[in-house]
């Protein structure tokens, strides 16, 4: 029970220790404060290459959190501070790549690719049964069914077992 | 089939993934590489090109009476270099710029980014030369976020317009200025 309670701990403790917004950044009233939070965590610190600006300490990263509170507090929507954003810094600075043309393969690739892959696999099973009409194993020998004798043996090895 | 094709046919199917495995791994790779190479800021879209100026007011720095504002660069083609006495890349690119003042090229504007004491910008150029024509002080990145700058130095070419033209990302070197940058200050003096 208390190891249960150690790793729930530890559990919780973690995504904690990794926020990087200190103190003094930190807005007066909640709701803003969890608003821009829900901002930081959608916006990339544009020099450490994959983090949120609310996970890292550079400096930049810092002063991006700043104006993010700064234009809340100022009234933008949450929108409107990632539109800001993007508008200075491209899509890069959302760390979830938007969905449109030039990120199509980004979204679409995978599905696509395992979706080949089961097709082929489907076709290959096909043809192999199609080739002997019975199910192959995979040394590429086609499986016998057992002759009396075999079935006999098997039978009196099943039965000892129990 | 015969039993022997088909089973070099097998064969060949479990080398498919492998193939695949190692086509992915070696973009990656190479990918990781250009990105531990430094290159990886070109990937950065400028999204400012073609784009006029943010609006921005900052005060002047230390010695200074007058600041910089987004209004300064209207009427010419100028300019905009960020900096910081703390940026090694910028000390480098320093003498360049002190040569562009001298020969009377281009009005320089420079943004005075993230000084940690309001000394230091003005005892770096006091000590190395300035080569600025404003200077705003800038130790919040206010205006290097509505830039989208993301380090020290970057330069930018705004036209007369106040439309940004071309974004040069780390030191303005000689071959740059000679390649891209002169020739592009140039046609753009002559478009107006």
């Amino acid at each position: 029970m208390r190891t249960l309670v150690f790793a729930v701990l530890i559990a919780l403790a973690a995504p904690i220790a990794a926020e990087a917004v200190e103190p003094d950044e930190i807005l007066a009233d909640p709701a803003l404060e969890a608003r821009a939070r829900e901002v930081g965590k959608q916006l990339r610190c544009v020099v450490c290459q994959n983090q949120a600006i609310d996970d890292s300490n550079a400096e930049l990263a810092r002063d991006m959190r700043i104006l993010v509170r700064d234009r809340i507090t100022a009234g933008d929507t949450n929108e409107e501070v990632v539109a800001y954003m993007v508008d200075r810094y491209g899509d890069f600075v959302l760390l979830d790549p938007p969905f449109k043309t030039s990120t199509l393969v980004l979204w679409i690739g995978p599905a696509v690719i395992a979706m080949v892959g089961v097709l082929w696999m489907a076709a290959l099973f096909r043809r192999r049964k199609s080739e002997t009409g019975e199910i192959q194993t995979v040394a590429g020998k086609a499986a016998q069914p057992l002759s009396d004798e075999e079935r006999k043996r098997l039978d009196a090895l099943l039965k000892e077992d129990q | 089939m015969s039993g022997q094709q088909e089973s070099a046919m097998n064969r060949f199917v479990y080398i498919i993934p492998l193939l695949v495995l190692l086509v992915v791994g070696g973009f990656s790779v190479a990918q990781l590489a250009n990105v531990s190479g430094g290159k990886s800021v070109d990937v950065l879209p400028s999204v400012l090109i073609n784009r006029e100026v943010p609006p921005f007011d900052l005060p002047p720095i230390k010695g200074r009476e007058r600041g910089f504002s987004s209004e300064d660069l209207l009427g010419q083609v100028s300019i905009v270099n960020l900096f910081g006495s703390w940026c090694v890349a910028c000390m480098a690119e320093h003498p360049f710029l002190m040569r562009i003042k001298e020969q009377n090229l281009v009005p320089i504007y420079g943004l005075d980014w993230r000084e940690k004491d309001r000394d230091a910008g003005p005892r770096w150029l006091a000590k190395h030369g300035d080569p600025y024509t404003l200077i705003g002080d800038d130790p919040d990145s206010k205006a290097a976020i509505a830039f989208g700058v993301t380090g020290a130095p970057e330069s930018f070419i705004v036209d007369q317009k106040g439309v940004i033209r071309y974004k040069q990302i780390g030191p303005i070197t000689p071959e740059k200025w000679e390649e891209t940058l002169w020739p592009l200050i140039q046609k753009l003096r002559e478009e107006s």
